[in-house]
């Protein structure tokens, strides 16, 4: 009997933006990836703007002054609040990974406290300890000088 | 090297980059708080600023630790966002070895710019 | 007489029909239809009645034609996996009236091929398992053929292990994981809590030989703790904490930090043990 093959269920990309209700952590995964793109792309220019100094100060003061406008100034406390979020968050991932927070296994009685739920107390400490390093970033971004 | 090792190298160098690039964004993007507690630098964009940090060994060599975790961190990340993408066996070599030059590339040019600020005299 | 006046008042209450809901059921035949669609059904609800009820009541009234899977019917067979309400669950496990909704959208579990209406293809989820080898390695075959004994296991040494061996296959977690979402190479939290589960029994002495098998891309490395998985398993099994676990482990291995216990010995009778004078012995072994 030939066997025919199933219809594609895949869900892609999609898959990990949403794909149904889940934790907070699900989302987190996400938010850890699209800010980790955004620093790469930032570091990767970030590197040829700054070996301008090698050449003198007119080069340094001429790029700076390109990047003084606000739409890169904008762009640039975007890339602080990525780098709070990630950095934070891979602290968090960096131990949860290797097994820290989560006690040890234990036969599951209903209702079950799964791993996710016993270290959620910790993302939402990384989740407060980010935004507080965001808003004093923007405070020094926005307000001082 | 064994996807593993590459792994525990990953998040080793996501260590280093959490001190170095915290002390780096501290100095420049918090630096009227610091200032306020009698630390940090003043304008910090200016020439005189960038120069003057720059010929201190502590920031050449801390640029230098910071630019080749972050490669390395930025690069493998991104492969491994790539690789989950059902790409074929080739694809997956060929990105390797491009990730790997560029990474090496990258790497020689920002070493060579720190170490070429240490050196400059003042124009 | 006030004892039956109860019953008779409880199946009076699970007989009336509390309110009719709509089912939203994804519906595919590879003969006819080029794509799946969505097809309503009004189904009436009695308090109790699970998702799967709900199926049955369709099938028997409404439409003879609808296909899915199911046998135990209380939660133990893993096989009716189902994405109910955009959240993986057990359709004999879900009551209607715990979703508090008028509207019930029934899709086949998400990442895996569908062969019909809800039926998916869970063949490279159990291909993936098999791969892992889930099942106690040792060398001394004798033992394992012509038993003498159990292996010693202590309790402690059992709690280590137990929860991940409540995994029923059920595939919900594979729905889940959004790493299963793009890459088909990926192990899948299943079959990783598996390893996990192997290489903590004490019986087993196939560490090694697991840890090469995925020590490569599609191994746990693609694992980034969304979590998901732990937060559908219907068993309590968890398979999320099992791969952090797992690298864990494969860490403290490969730095030479784990201490490498041989697998459990087996265990002879008690020593210096008298049989009590009215007890007889027991039959011949058969096998």
């Amino acid at each position: 009997m030939e066997e025919k093959k199933g219809y594609r269920n895949k869900l892609g990309l999609m898959g990990w933006l949403s794909g149904g209700r889940y934790g907070i952590e699900r989302y987190a995964y996400t938010l850890h990836r699209l800010t980790g793109l955004g620093i790469l792309t930032y570091f990767i220019m970030h590197i040829f703007v700054t070996a301008t100094r090698v050449q003198g100060q007119e080069a340094w003061e001429s790029i700076m002054s390109t990047l003084e406008k606000p739409f890169f100034k904008i762009g640039e406390f975007l890339v602080f609040v990525a780098f709070a979020y990630h950095a934070l968050n891979g602290i968090r991932l960096i131990l949860t990974e290797l097994g820290v927070f989560m006690g040890k296994p234990q036969l599951p009685v209903y209702p079950y406290k799964q791993s996710t739920l016993r270290q959620r107390p910790v993302l939402i400490v990384v989740m407060i300890l980010a935004a507080v390093v965001i808003v004093a970033g923007g405070w020094d971004f926005f307000f001082l000088k | 090297m064994r996807e593993s090792t590459a792994w525990y190298l990953f998040l080793l160098a996501g260590l280093v980059i959490f001190v170095l690039l915290s002390i780096h964004m501290a100095i420049m993007h918090l630096d009227s708080i610091l200032l306020a507690m009698g630390m940090g630098y003043e304008n910090v964009l200016k020439f005189e600023s960038v120069f003057a940090r720059g010929k201190q060994v502590f920031f050449m060599v801390m640029y230098i630790l910071l630019l080749g975790a972050a490669l390395y961190h930025g690069l493998y990340g991104l492969r491994t966002i790539l690789f989950e993408l059902n790409l074929k066996k080739g694809l997956q070599r060929v990105i390797t070895v491009v990730f790997l030059l560029a990474g090496i590339g990258l790497f020689v040019f920002g070493a060579y710019a720190a170490i070429a600020a240490y050196q400059m005299k003042m124009i | 007489m006030a004892e039956q006046a109860k019953v008779s008042a409880e199946t009076q209450d699970t007989e009336q029909i509390v309110k009719t809901v709509t089912f939203h059921i994804l519906r595919y035949d590879p003969n006819r239809d080029a794509k799946p669609y969505i097809q309503d059904f009004q189904v009436p609800v009695r308090r109790g009645m699970t998702v799967l009820d709900g199926l049955v009541y369709i099938k028997e009234n409404l439409d003879g034609s609808l296909a899915w899977r199911s046998s135990c019917r209380m939660g133990v067979c893993g096989s009716c996996g189902m994405f109910i309400n955009s959240f993986p669950r057990l359709a004999c496990q879900t009551q209607i009236l715990h979703l508090e909704s008028n509207d019930i959208h029934v899709k086949p579990m998400p990442n895996y091929d569908i062969i019909k209406d809800l039926v998916p293809d869970v063949m490279p989820m159990l291909m993936k398992h098999k791969s892992v080898k889930p099942y106690v390695i040792r060398d001394d075959m004798e033992e394992l053929e012509s038993p003498t004994g159990e292996y010693f296991q202590s309790p402690q040494e059992l709690e280590n292990y137990i929860q991940f061996s409540y995994c029923i296959k059920c595939g919900l977690c594979l729905a889940a994981c959004p790493t299963v979402a793009t890459d088909d190479e990926y192990l899948g939290p299943q079959a990783l809590a598996q390893v996990f589960r192997y290489n903590r029994d004490t019986r087993d002495a196939g560490n090694e030989e697991r840890y090469r098998l995925i020590d490569r891309s599609g191994g746990p490395w693609s694992c980034h703790f969304a979590g998901a998985c732990s937060d559908v398993c219907p068993k309590g099994v968890d398979p999320g904490f099992a791969i952090q676990l797992l690298k864990r482990d494969m860490l403290l291995h490969k730095l030479r930090l784990k201490k490498r216990p041989g697998p459990a010995p087996v265990m002879g009778p008690p020593e210096k043990a008298e049989r009590r004078p009215n007890i007889p012995e027991p039959p011949e072994p058969t096998v």
